[in-house]
């Protein structure tokens, strides 16, 4: 009302009528600088985002409750459940910091994006069916007025993992887990195989298993595109910038035994925005550890490690960079439309991709022939001397297969067991992880945000209990080994 | 003016419910994604309506909105629940029936006639005395049969053909649930059905007793005729109807449309 009237003053200069309203040409509007200062004094006015000073649009907010270091599926997944789970509506600020809003090097969407339930240890396989339940109904979750339903083009071909002599009883036992937490996994001898898939060779397979359900393989972009839009329109804040301290605060406190701990907490983060000097300090309440396959560089910002090797201070969190090709390749002749996501005792890999007979696949390498995480170029003879012979040995149509193109992804690795690590860290207590999950994080990522929510909403888990993937097992020493990591 | 408003929510709501994200970049996605999450302006346009003009300023019109569309989800839940009294009492396959009755399908239980609902939904309940004779055939076209609804079926061990034609709530995951019938399912109709793409007809392959197949007239398959010959490779001892395979392929001028008696040799 003010603002109108203000205008309609301003306007009611000689011409007697509002701007917009003439036909030719006004005294008033000569280079266009009346709807200049129309705009500079609309910014004025209450309600507007003007700052005497300079403008902070660019920057985070000066404080947040929560900041999420890393926007991928699993920094995403987390926020969505904190707002979900939050009582009441709009009790929490959350923000989301990410380095590369192109996610040109993000893990999420550089995966192969399988999702299956045959692990060997049964917190994986409970994560897993959770996460499959989240995908069916996420049109349901991650609905948003007004914006179309989601898509993720979910194919329901489930996973084959193929094992030798010395793997039969391992697999034959994991299915035994899988089977009581839930999973619909059948085990073939090798002449079922061949009669059900003629396509494999079934030399030195003595035993496989074939998930009929919940298994198969979906478009990760889809779900970090969902689950960015849902989390926009329910207040979560993001932010183009990386995060380069954290200040923090000790206090030196004796446990029930009388030992004495310096514990930690983090007040500032620090967050450089690209491409520039500036740097924001936001003040938060509690930091969570998302930033996958670099998390054990923000875990080192925040002093973990930082002490004598062998105590609980000195133990790093032990994520680090591994670099994965993946390989697609055109074969005429291969396998059709019921192909599942095949794993051979060697740990070559491939599955089917679309209707013109492409397939993606690749390997992971042994510990000798890690290639340089440095930078995401392709090895193309590692495919010519570690992926393809294996590949031909089982599927005889591969022999004449043509690669069509490849490219590298970072596994989030975590070198102790291969296993995620979520929960807070025990001497900085603020901070928590949900990372570390070498090459399955995408497809457990529903499941630990939400389990990371409720850790830090209540305080412990309530839905799954993965109190035997938090960081104190690193100083323990207590491996919670998983067999099937590909 | 009630009646343009009433005719705006239902629109809205059908819109949300059974709107299929559309294929609108065809063919092969690229390996960094394309996003299908975004639909063509023109879909947008559409949307927009007097109650989507009111639901953007007023939280009322918004809360009123959501809640009618949260009703529609759960009247699906509530059709396809399961009736756990019926089958400790009468058995699973009088139970399947029932709730196949229910929805407005039709049965065929071994040796009899088809029992259908009349104009009205009502059907006899004679069938409740049939315990201990399996169910050979169910009619479910146009119901709203789920991914949950299904656990009624599958409870069906000698089912020899089913058809689900036209039903707007079976999509790929209930397609990778028909596995433990396969040992008897022998026909197998999907044709309409809007939400069932070439990637739910892949995991057909475990019913290795299907003679007849219907798949034509699905409109989120991407391509229909290679589609079709793909699922003909897949179950080669199984007839498959489904769109004609020189569909899609351009034609010169010149060229007349082949003669359609099989499909081309890969």
């Amino acid at each position: 009302m003010l603002r109108r009237t203000l205008l309609l003053g301003l306007c009611r200069g000689p011409l007697g009528r509002g701007l917009g309203t003439h036909r030719g040409g006004s005294i008033l509007d000569r280079d266009g600088k009346m709807s200049e200062i129309k705009k500079k004094i609309q910014s004025i006015l209450p309600g507007g985002d003007w700052n005497p000073l300079y403008d902070t649009s660019h920057l985070p907010p000066e404080s947040s409750d929560v900041v999420i270091v890393g926007g991928g599926v699993l920094g995403l997944s987390v926020a969505y459940w904190l707002k979900k789970l939050e009582k009441p509506r709009g009790a929490i600020r959350v923000l989301v910091v990410e380095r590369d809003h192109t996610y040109s090097r993000a893990s999420t969407v550089l995966s192969v994006g399988g999702i299956r339930q045959q692990f060997s240890v049964p917190e994986n396989v409970q994560l897993s069916l959770f996460s499959i339940d989240f995908l069916r109904n996420i049109n349901e979750y991650l609905a948003v007025a007004d914006d179309p339903p989601l898509d993720i083009q979910f194919n329901p071909s489930g996973y084959l993992l193929l094992a030798s002599e010395k793997g039969a009883a391992i697999m034959e036992n994991n299915v035994k887990v899988q089977r009581q937490e839930g999973a619909k996994v059948c085990l073939m001898s090798p002449e079922q195989l061949r009669n059900k898939f003629p396509w494999i060779n079934t030399e030195g397979v003595a035993l496989a298993s074939y998930g009929m359900e919940h298994e198969g393989w979906f478009d990760p972009w889809c779900l970090l595109q969902g689950l960015r839009r849902k989390v926009q329109s329910m207040g979560v804040l993001f932010c183009h910038g990386e995060v380069t301290r954290f200040m923090s605060s000790s206090n030196l406190m004796k446990t029930a035994s009388g030992e004495e701990v310096n514990l930690k907490r983090i007040h500032e983060v620090h967050v450089k925005i690209d491409q520039s000097l500036e740097y924001q300090p936001v003040e938060c309440a509690i930091v969570i550890n998302a930033a996958g396959a670099w998390s054990g560089q923000v875990a080192e910002l925040a002093g973990i490690g930082k002490g004598p090797p062998g105590t609980l201070q000195g133990t790093k969190l032990p994520v680090e960079l591994r670099k994965r090709y993946v390989y697609l390749w055109h074969c005429p002749q291969g396998p059709g439309l019921e192909t599942p996501f095949v794993i051979d005792p060697s740990g070559t890999y491939f599955r089917r991709e679309g209707l013109g007979h492409n397939y993606l696949g690749g390997c992971s390498p042994t510990e000798e022939e890690e290639p340089d995480p440095g930078n995401l170029e392709v090895d193309h003879d590692f495919f010519q001397d570690r992926v393809w012979p294996p590949l031909a040995q089982r599927v005889p149509a591969f022999e004449t297969l043509k690669v069509r193109s490849a490219w590298a992804g970072y596994y989030d690795y975590n070198t102790f067991d291969q296993n995620g690590v979520v929960g807070p860290h025990p001497l900085v207590i603020n901070m928590y992880f949900a990372t570390g999950f070498s090459g399955h994080g995408l497809q457990q990522a529903p499941a630990v945000g939400r389990a990371v929510a409720e850790m830090v909403l209540e305080g412990h888990f309530q839905t799954i209990n993965l109190s035997s993937f938090l960081f104190s097992r690193f100083y323990s020493g207590e491996k919670v080994q998983e067999h099937n990591i590909i | 003016n009630w009646s343009r408003l009433r005719e705006d929510w239902r629109k809205i709501e059908e819109e949300s419910l059974h709107l299929v994200a559309p294929v609108w970049n065809g063919g092969t996605r690229g390996i960094g994604g394309l996003s299908r999450v975004v639909a063509p302006e023109g879909n947008q346009k559409k949307g927009r309506s007097l109650l989507q003009f009111l639901a953007d300023r007023f939280y009322d019109v918004e809360a009123l909105r959501d809640h009618l569309l949260r009703k529609r989800v759960s009247k699906v839940h509530q059709k396809n629940r399961p009736f756990n009294h019926i089958n400790q009492r009468y058995g699973p396959y009088v139970a399947g029936a029932y709730f196949i009755l229910k929805q407005g399908g039709a049965v065929r239980f071994q040796g009899r006639e088809w029992i259908r609902p009349n104009q009205r939904g009502h059907f006899s309940l004679d069938f409740l005395k049939l315990q201990a004779v399996p169910v050979e055939a169910v009619d479910a076209s146009g119901c709203a049969i789920n991914y949950q609804g299904l656990d009624s079926l599958l409870a069906l061990k000698e089912l020899q053909s089913l058809w689900l034609q036209r039903c707007p709530h079976v999509d790929d995951w209930c397609l990778s649930r028909l596995h433990p019938l396969a040992s008897s399912l022998q026909e197998l109709s999907l044709a309409g059905c809007p939400r069932v793409s070439e990637r739910g007809l892949a995991c057909l392959h475990h019913l290795w007793n299907l003679r007849r197949l219907d798949i034509s007239d699905l409109p989120a398959v991407s391509s229909p005729g290679l589609t079709r010959i793909l699922v003909e490779e897949m179950l080669p001892s199984c007839e498959v109807l489904g769109a004609d395979w020189a569909q899609g392929l351009k034609l010169g001028p010149e060229e007349q449309p082949r003669d359609t008696a099989g499909p081309i040799p890969a």
